[in-house]
């Protein structure tokens, strides 16, 4: 049980009102006394700390700023009361500038919209920027081909493609499992459930390998690479390689640019094939297509250039998910916050694209007659 | 949250540490290492880099579980503590971290008012402003500075930023690691000057980790020298001058460390000469004046 201050007014010996505190004045006693002690409006004319067990900072102030309040000396002061009055004595109740200044709802709905139009426009300006970055820090690179970091490239292949392995594959197997099996459901009501076998095969290959794929890979390093990039600009480590001549496109967004590139085409096949033996695995249990017979149709339905559009959209959606990753990384400017809020926009603007320029690739290949 | 209570009759050590060590692996930071803080003192930490300085500190707050050894803080045995919520002394200490470790998402005034909400939930928010904004011009800062954000003041103010929030719960024991690294000269001494004041006034004990021998001179009562993974001398600078480990002799009797004693001596004796003439001139209404500075200020 903690001990609580208390006080007490009665009239003192010069006929005025005395106000004496009792108990510890400390931070931990004095919550439950300070609304009482605020409502005291009363022609105090002494406040007395002699009856006080023990005194801090947090006493001090509450007694110093009721005696300017009240206009009242303070008496019977001990030589550490008095002290601490004097240290705390410096400050006033003014307490406005507390919390960070607030503009009222309405101008800070219309601020907020009219710094995200702004905000939108110089984003813009500054992906164009960031991209020309990238062309002359590669024709930079292609002239002097020592200056390329290998190293890093190939760490960065390791991350983003051999380690993602595992969850691609799963992911891809199981979405397999679901599209040979929904979509035989569908089939079966024309008599025409063989032709799984080339739903599974076509949509896997051309679509849902690479766009899983993408989607995994700007959750998993597209995120990665705004996170850091956006704490070693909090640490000062890309101004310091700035400084000692080391361009950071160069260094940190070329590899991560080029590995995701890379990765991406190969990713989206071992998808697509993880997705094809995902649908083989389910037509054999539920529609007596053996598991090879089934691998062995695909060849026969789908044709050649399925896998070549499969393979071209891995490289594009590749470049968009690490441009959008190492561009939101390098914009961090603030705190912790913002690293955060970097990210997320990171992924989000990344699957976005994605999914529009799917939309694109479709129509356009289907016009060229890849369909 | 819960916190202790402060007993009346506090005991003679807040600080004890007996035969602490601390391993990262096979690289060994302590070994048998023995601290006594004494109530009331400003005690300096000194060591060369990497001597696990902030480790001991880290050890001695709970942060880091130590491979064997005790360590008890204000009563309370920190390492047989198997959860955070087992160090109930958390109310009672203030730590300044190297780089201020301010929340940077809150202002300055809302930092301090952290471990006031937390602890003391009770106290109503007019009040906890009021706090704050004194805590805030204790440390040094204009009053502009409460409604600022970390990202928005220099390394100095950040530190006194952080002492502020140290200071928050009007702490008994404080620790500080290297205050007046990266200040510059000025603001240095103006920082090691509000410590001592801030210690004499509030009473605290102070463990004070630092390589500023200036620091160590003007405000600390006793120095620990951390070497060969222990603390191997504990005591005044005169008395650590007496000992003839090769390492505190460098260290205090190397060129900054002449500097920092003669610079020591000089204040000393200018203070002296100063006190010797205002006694001469103003003795008795002087005195009288000082009794009632605090009462008079009531009235105005």
């Amino acid at each position: 049980m903690r001990a609580t201050a208390d006080f007490t007014t009665e009239p003192g010996a010069d006929g005025g009102l005395t106000l004496t505190f009792r108990g510890p004045l400390l931070v931990s006693s004095i919550g439950s006394v300070d609304g009482r002690l605020r409502a005291v409006s009363d022609a105090v004319t002494a406040i007395d700390l002699g009856q006080i067990a023990r005194i801090d900072t947090v006493g001090a102030w509450t007694a110093w700023s009721l005696s300017q309040r009240l206009g009242a000396p303070i008496v019977n002061a001990s030589t550490d009361a008095q002290r601490l009055i004097a240290a705390v004595s410096g400050s006033d109740s003014n307490t406005d500038r507390i919390e960070a200044p607030r503009l009222p709802l309405f101008e800070r709905v219309a601020a907020n919209v009219g710094k995200f139009v702004i905000g939108s426009g110089a984003g813009i300006l500054q992906v164009f920027g960031f991209m020309g970055q990238i062309i002359l820090a590669s024709g930079n690179l292609l002239r002097h081909p020592g200056r390329f970091r290998g190293n890093a490239l190939f760490h960065q292949m390791e991350l983003i493609g051999v380690n993602a392995l595992s969850i691609v594959g799963l992911m891809s197997f199981l979405v397999g499992i679901v599209i040979a099996q929904q979509g035989s459901v569908q089939l079966r009501q024309f008599g025409a459930e063989f032709l799984t076998v080339n739903l599974v095969g076509r949509i896997t290959l051309r679509e849902l390998g690479i766009l899983m794929t993408a989607i995994m890979v700007a959750g998993r390093s597209g995120s990665a690479f705004a996170a850091q990039l956006g704490t070693m600009k909090l640490t000062e480590e890309i101004d310091a390689m700035r400084t000692i001549g080391v361009s950071p496109i160069e260094a940190l967004v070329i590899p991560r640019l080029l590995a995701t590139m890379l990765m991406m085409p190969l990713l989206g096949v071992f998808g697509a094939a993880m997705g094809i033996i995902g649908g083989a695995f389910v037509s054999s249990l539920t529609l007596g297509i053996p598991f090879f017979a089934f691998l062995a149709r695909i060849p026969e339905v789908v044709p050649l250039h399925d896998v070549w559009v499969g393979l071209i959209k891995g490289p594009v959606f590749g470049l968009i998910v690490a441009t959008a990753g190492c561009f939101q990384g390098l914009q961090v400017k603030a705190d912790a916050e913002e690293v955060g809020s970097r990210t997320t926009a990171a992924v989000v603007l990344a699957i976005f694209m994605v999914i529009v320029l799917d939309a694109f690739f479709a129509v356009f290949f289907t016009e060229v007659g890849w369909g | 949250m819960s916190c202790a209570p402060t007993p009346d009759t506090p005991g003679d050590f807040p600080i004890r540490v007996r035969g602490l060590k601390n391993a990262f692996g096979d690289f060994v930071v302590h070994e048998h290492l023995d601290l006594d803080v004494r109530r009331g003192e400003i005690l300096g930490v000194v060591g060369g880099s990497g001597t696990g300085k902030s480790v001991l500190m880290r050890s001695i707050i709970g942060l880091q579980i130590p491979d064997a050894g005790e360590i008890e803080v204000l009563g309370s045995a920190i390492t047989d503590a198997r959860d955070d919520d087992d160090i109930d002394i958390r109310c009672r200490w203030g730590i300044l971290f190297q780089g201020g470790a301010l929340f940077s998402t809150l202002t300055v005034a809302e930092n301090v008012e952290v471990p006031l909400r937390e602890f003391y939930p009770e106290i109503d928010d007019q009040l906890r402003h009021e706090i704050a904004r004194y805590k805030v011009l204790l440390s040094g800062l204009p009053a502009e500075a409460t409604g600022k954000f970390p990202s928005e003041l220099s390394g100095g103010m950040r530190k006194r930023a952080g002492l502020a929030r140290a200071l928050a719960l009007d702490p008994e024991l404080l620790f500080l690691d290297e205050p007046t690294a990266g200040l510059d000269p000025i603001g240095a001494a103006a920082f090691d000057q509000l410590i001592l004041n801030l210690q004499q006034t509030l009473g605290l004990t102070v463990f004070l980790i630092t390589h500023d021998l200036d620091t160590l001179y003007e405000i600390c009562d006793r120095v620990a020298v951390i070497a060969d993974k222990r603390v191997i001398a504990v005591g005044t600078i005169p008395e650590l001058l007496a000992t003839d480990h090769p390492w505190i002799q460098q260290y205090f009797n190397g060129p900054r460390g002449r500097a920092a004693q003669n610079a020591q001596e000089r204040n000393a004796e200018l203070l002296h000469e100063a006190a010797a003439i205002a006694q001469d001139h103003v003795a008795q209404d002087q005195t009288a004046q000082d009794r009632t500075v605090a009462p008079a200020r009531g009235q105005a």
